[in-house]
């Protein structure tokens, strides 16, 4: 617990551009989307942290913002001390060494005119490792192997693998560039559900082997329960709950994990009838213009007067489980009087 | 890492492990693209037969029963005879030989004129696509304003204000070409580099020229040579409006569009003399498409693997 965390992530924003001001239209231009909007986590070696969330919540771009393939507008991402933002290009390209990245969309994340093989090289070449062509091509039918792939498979073209296979591949490129630590952006989510555990097996022991660290991302709370030493629950852009695995599914301190929580069916059918769901309503509200106070208020089942005028800021319900929501305290910040939004709405 | 690798695993997966690693061989990928180029017989043809276009024209004169100042006043108009495979025209000239030697002019200034265009008009797409912004802006408005000149009307322009000659008609043509290729690119770059391979190649550590050399070019390379075939018919076709104006190939080199237009004053006295220039231009604007086609296909993985399959089933059935 003491050690040094191998990257944090302290109060890191990404707002988009609402878009173009026309001369046309009088007035302010719109409102950035606000994509993630102050997250804060840390992830210690070895250990993988489930970052999950509905689509749309900022978890895939916080994943990015790590790489820095989309520029974070505030904050900070500290990657084994060093502070990611300030990185020049080269230092970047270091950093996305020691990074890898594997993408939710395996038929889209492998260029269609290359082969497996070339695609697996590349990653040797761009950070020069394995010297020469011939030490590159038996390091990639290795890396094939390793994932469960034929070495021979590598002159054939991404199309001519199933989605699973694909996976495989991407993981193996992944694994190329000899990283440290892995985001894992909804790796699992694209594929059939009997290819599934296979791949998360692929990547656990993966981890075992060469000690990696995850950060996995993920839209339900059911893909991230085996992996994950610690889980993050994020909203609109916000995490609102941090806890020990157990911990989250014993005791969620928040409506909306409770609510993900709840929609996990279970694998027996007196069970499956008798259990209470928590079914939320509406859609999430847009991240161009989030709700006064607490984000969740316009879905949550147990909003109460607070709720639109405090911001909840995370606090300490257990040990290591932190929560934001004013169910455990009003702990926030004050909304000023003329920033209240929505009030019919509630 | 390596050290990593002789960690016991559970994995049940990988096969002939502590066997040799079995060396995974390179073979050259454009002699695969060539093998499904030939087995696809339209591009095929049209292959060879821009391969005899080529050859006619560099042999030219050679090839030719009659020189080029060969004229005969007292056959004027002769149709299509054993002395004469395409007949003579209103100077009692051979016009096979004409077509022969005129194989030269029009296909180097298609050939140059769209080479150059090609490359210059896909660089700046690729500039204007994938960097976007002010540069954007600035090239491709740049690219509208020549666009917005009627082709020939440019072209005759800009080989009025240099002097006609070969060169400036072929730069003139390459001029009105270029943003053509760069407006096609530039629209294929914008969705290319969206693309999610992208991204991965970027999360690995690549660099823009790698990106853009690697993995945006080759995926955009299909509308270009889509582009490139149709350009080459174009060219010279526009060859022939501007020597129809007379600021093109100049006078006596015989061109395939230049006989074409003289040939339209003589409509009624003989249909050959604007027949066989028309076909010459036909059979190589027809071979350029059937070859680009099957380039295209050939040059496309997925393409490739379906065209195999079929050749793989075609074989099977004949066995």
């Amino acid at each position: 617990m003491s050690e040094e965390p191998l990257i944090a992530v302290d109060d890191l924003e990404v707002h988009f551009p609402g878009g173009p001001r026309s001369i046309l239209r009088r007035g302010s231009p719109p409102p950035p989307v606000r994509a993630v909007d102050g997250v804060s986590f840390e992830i210690r070696r070895g250990e993988t942290l489930g970052l999950v969330g509905e689509s749309g919540c900022g978890k895939s771009t916080t994943g990015l913002a790590l790489l820095r393939l989309v520029e974070p507008t505030a904050g900070s991402v500290t990657f084994d001390g060093r502070d990611v933002r300030a990185l020049s290009r080269r230092e970047l390209r270091t950093l996305r060494r020691r990074v890898a990245m594997i993408f939710q969309d395996p038929y889209a994340s492998l260029d269609p005119r290359m082969t497996v093989g070339d695609a697996i090289t590349e990653a040797m070449v761009i950070h020069d490792l394995h010297g020469d062509g011939k030490g590159r091509r038996r390091r990639a039918g290795e890396l094939l192997e390793r994932v469960g792939l034929h070495p021979d498979v590598a002159e054939r073209y991404p199309h001519e693998f199933s989605g699973g296979q694909r996976q495989r591949v991407g993981i193996a490129r992944a694994l190329a560039v000899e990283p440290d630590f892995i985001v894992c952006d909804e790796p699992i989510a694209a594929l059939d559900v009997s290819i599934q555990a296979s791949v998360m097996n692929l990547l656990a022991e993966l981890q075992a082997d060469l000690g990696l660290t995850y950060l996995f991302i993920a839209h339900d709370l059911a893909a991230v329960q085996h992996v994950s030493d610690r889980i993050a629950v994020m909203y609109l852009g916000r995490i609102v709950e941090q806890a020990d695995r157990e911990q989250l599914y014993r005791s969620p301190g928040h409506p909306y994990t409770q609510a993900l929580l709840s929609a996990i069916p279970v694998p027996s059918p007196a069970h499956e009838r008798e259990r209470r769901r928590t079914l939320l309503e509406g859609d999430v509200p847009s991240p161009m213009d989030p709700p006064s106070g607490c984000r969740f208020r316009t879905r949550c089942p147990e909003v109460f007067e607070a709720c639109g005028r405090v911001d909840p800021a995370l606090q300490e319900v257990a040990e290591q489980h932190h929560v934001a929501c004013l169910l455990h305290g009003e702990v926030g910040t004050e909304v000023p009087r003329s920033e209240h939004r929505d009030a019919a709405r509630t | 890492m390596s050290d990593q690798e002789q960690q016991p695993t559970d994995a049940p997966e990988p096969r002939g492990a502590g066997l040799e690693q079995p060396e995974i061989e390179h073979r050259p990928r454009w002699r695969e693209t060539l093998s499904v180029l030939m087995s696809n017989r339209l591009a095929a043809v049209g292959l060879v037969v821009l391969v005899v276009m080529v050859v006619t024209a560099i042999l030219g004169h050679r090839l030719a029963p009659y020189a080029l100042d060969a004229q005969d006043l007292t056959r004027r108009f002769d149709p299509p005879s054993a002395d004469h495979w395409f007949g003579t025209d209103d100077l009692g000239q051979d016009v096979f030989s004409r077509v022969v030697i005129g194989a030269r002019s029009s296909l180097l200034v298609a050939g140059v004129s769209v080479g150059i265009s090609m490359v210059v008009g896909t660089l700046l797409g690729l500039l204007a696509g994938y960097r976007g912004g002010w540069m954007d802006s600035t090239l491709m408005r740049t690219m509208d304003v020549l666009f917005a000149f009627p082709v020939v009307l440019l072209a005759i322009a800009l080989v009025a204000v240099f002097g006609p000659s070969l060169r400036n008609t072929m730069l003139a043509i390459a001029v009105v070409f270029t943003p053509i290729f760069a407006r096609v690119v530039r629209g294929s770059v914008l969705s290319v580099r969206e693309q999610l391979y992208v991204r991965a190649v970027r999360s690995l550590g690549a660099g823009d020229l790698r990106i853009v050399l690697r993995h945006v070019l080759p995926n955009v390379a299909a509308p270009v040579l889509v582009q490139t075939s149709l350009s080459l018919a174009f060219a010279i076709l526009t060859e022939a409006a501007l020597s129809y104006v007379g600021v093109g190939v100049q006078p006596p080199t015989p061109a395939w569009g230049s006989m074409l237009s003289d040939a339209q004053r003589y409509m009624a006295q003989g249909w050959w003399l604007s027949v066989f220039p028309g076909l010459a231009i036909f059979v190589t604007v027809m071979s350029f498409n059937l070859l680009g086609d099957g380039l295209r296909d050939a040059l496309d993985p997925q393409q490739r693997s379906i065209i195999e399959a079929r050749g793989a089933g075609a074989k099977d059935g004949d066995a």
